[in-house]
């Protein structure tokens, strides 16, 4: 028998019915997470990334192949693999600490003190202990997906999934979101799979970048580690030769080797 | 906003018919309207010569100025209305009677509403026969109330279940919208054959033309989550029930109540037209009795208790609907 990383996926693909007949997302896709890694998927748009995450998450099923998380086989969805969704999806009706607490309440045991402790303590982890009481219609897009993160890692799940968690957010604001996630890495030490579009934040953020090809019938181009030490400080790895190495490897294979298809196509 | 009722009731209104979400940023909104709103109209501070200067430091005044700015308007409509009634129908045998002659007519049905209710302590008890208006509209009301209420639960049941379930929507959807059309008084002879009995066939009508609207509703409202709570629902595995309680019902809450509203305001319509058929007691049969007597003012002076009564439940049904939807 052999052994398998933390995180397994193998031999996954994913076929969806349309009226045209099927199409094929993802082909083959094999991919192998170490525990507390953080890994970036990167790639163009339609290229099946989001995809991948929801086979992981177990919104969506594999038309073949399986996902191995801690040697069990994951086929539906679950707390123990906390999303960050790109629209935050926070519950207008309920206040921040609810929003937070609904999680916690699914997830932890505890007295209701105690669960009440951890929802603070969470918030007070992205630095919104200061909103407890607010909707999430009077926060801003950054302070919404605080929160977003505050009630994923308050699951304390095995793996935390983010989907383009910064896309909708203005450049500034995104780099102190990405600031705020290393901070919470640092002490958490979770293992992560998040999707961008940004060449900057998945050098940033990451151990790995996972390059994927265009679709129809994606599948994992490249693999490219990050060697660069942490803490990380935006300012100081930009001018390091490796920061620069690694950004320019997956601009190579976005802009040269698998440029976007519609660009190709106009 | 509290001070500001008047505002603040349109806004969250608009955010009840269309989502609670926006209520919020609705009533962010309103702050900015309402600032530059004292300095504005001239026209309302004349039509009150008696009252200081507005002073915008003052709160109270601030308030009577803006009551004062909503009301007045329709205020002078409504004089307007009854100088021209009073002018067209004033002749001596006009087919309808003009305001002083409904006065002149009528006035024992309008100021005694509660003729032959009397109290003993707090409890009060109806004499059979001949009573006042009010005691018509009370009855009315009950057969709407055990009619709507009946209605407002199996129709958010009915509604749930048809936007839950796709089979269930295929089933019964095309029956519901066929059935909707049916005009309540179509349903009166099949009801009375039925119950047989004046009481349950008018509660019957009142379900049956409220329950539509309600369910169409209610189904549009859960058709209408956003998948992203549907996701959020799976990830955090909630239960069935959980995401019933959780989930569901808040994010239906507004598209329930307009179906409530609209119910509601289709039951004071069926009641007042079965009343009307079936006799007995009830405000619907306060006016085929008037008309009977060719008492053409006291039918009058009911047209306006059920315009106002209708008016208060669409109100009430109205500001439950904001509340639920706050608190959910």
């Amino acid at each position: 028998m052999k052994t398998r990383s933390y995180l397994a996926l193998e031999d996954i693909s994913v076929t969806f019915p349309t009226p045209k007949g099927p199409f094929t997302a993802l082909q083959q896709v094999d991919l192998s997470i170490d525990k507390g890694e953080f890994v970036a998927l990167i790639g163009h748009s339609g290229c099946g990334k989001s995809t991948l995450l929801n086979v992981i998450s177990g919104l969506t099923k594999a038309s073949r192949g399986v996902v191995f998380l801690d040697g069990e086989v994951i086929d539906s969805p679950g707390p123990d693999r906390a999303v960050i969704f790109q629209d935050h999806s926070l519950l207008p009706w309920l206040t921040v600490e609810e929003n937070v607490r609904l999680a916690v309440d699914q997830t932890h045991r505890g007295s209701r003190a105690e669960r009440r402790d951890w929802v603070r303590h969470n918030l007070e982890l992205v630095h919104m202990g200061h909103a407890l009481a607010k909707r999430p219609a009077e926060l801003s897009g950054g302070m919404k997906q605080r929160v977003g993160i505050a009630r994923a890692i308050a699951m304390n799940p095995r793996v935390l999934l983010m989907d383009e968690p910064f896309g909708a957010l203005d450049a500034l604001t995104r780099a102190s979101l990405q600031d705020a996630v290393m901070e919470i890495q640092a002490k958490l030490r979770n293992t992560v799979v998040m999707i961008t579009h940004d060449v900057d934040e998945a050098v940033l953020l990451a151990d790995r970048v996972v390059m994927m090809t265009n679709g129809p019938a994606a599948t994992i181009g490249e693999d490219l580690r990050v060697a660069l030490p942490r803490p990380r400080n935006r300012i100081e790895v930009a001018e390091t030769h490796d920061y620069n190495h690694a950004r320019a490897e997956v601009l190579h294979f976005l802009h040269q080797r698998f440029s976007n298809p519609v660009d190709l196509a106009a | 906003m509290a001070a500001l009722p008047e505002t603040a009731m349109v806004s969250t209104a608009k955010a009840v018919a269309n989502d609670s979400r926006s209520a919020e940023a609705e009533g962010g909104g309103d702050g900015a309207v309402l600032l530059t709103l004292p300095t504005s109209p001239p026209a309302a501070a004349e039509a009150r010569p008696k009252e200081q200067p507005v002073r915008r430091s003052s709160p109270v005044l601030g308030m009577l100025y803006r009551a004062a700015a909503a009301t007045l308007p329709t205020v002078v409509v409504i004089g307007l209305l009854l100088i021209v009634w009073q002018f067209a129908c004033g002749a001596p045998g006009s087919s309808l009677p003009a305001p002083t002659k409904i006065w002149a007519d009528s006035r024992e049905v309008i100021l005694h509403p509660l003729k032959g209710v009397t109290f003993n302590g707090l409890k009060p008890s109806v004499e059979s026969g001949d009573v006042g208006i009010a005691v018509h509209i009370l009855t009315s009301l009950r057969r709407v109330a055990i009619g709507f209420g009946l209605a407002a639960i199996a129709g958010i049941g009915l509604g749930v279940l048809i936007g839950q379930s796709r089979l269930a929507y295929r089933a019964l959807d095309p029956l519901f919208q066929v059935l909707r059309t049916v005009p309540p008084l179509a349903w009166l002879p099949i009801s009375l054959a039925v119950f047989q009995q004046a009481q349950p066939s008018s509660i019957f009508l009142i379900f049956i033309t409220a329950i539509w609207p309600v369910i169409l509703n209610t189904a549009a409202g859960v058709q209408a989550i956003p998948p992203t709570y549907r996701n959020v629902a799976k990830v955090l595995a909630l239960n069935p029930f959980q995401y019933f309680t959780k989930i569901m019902l808040p994010a239906t809450v507004p598209h329930m109540f307009t179906g409530l509203r609209i119910g509601v305001g289709m039951s004071w319509l069926a009641i007042v037209a079965a009343e009307m058929v079936q006799g007995g007691t009830g405000i619907g049969f306060f006016i085929w009795d008037s008309y009977n007597s060719s008492l053409l003012s006291d039918t009058i002076v009911a047209l306006i208790w059920i315009g106002l009564v209708g008016f208060a439940l669409d109100r009430i049904v109205g500001w439950i609907g904001r509340r639920v939807a706050r608190q959910a």
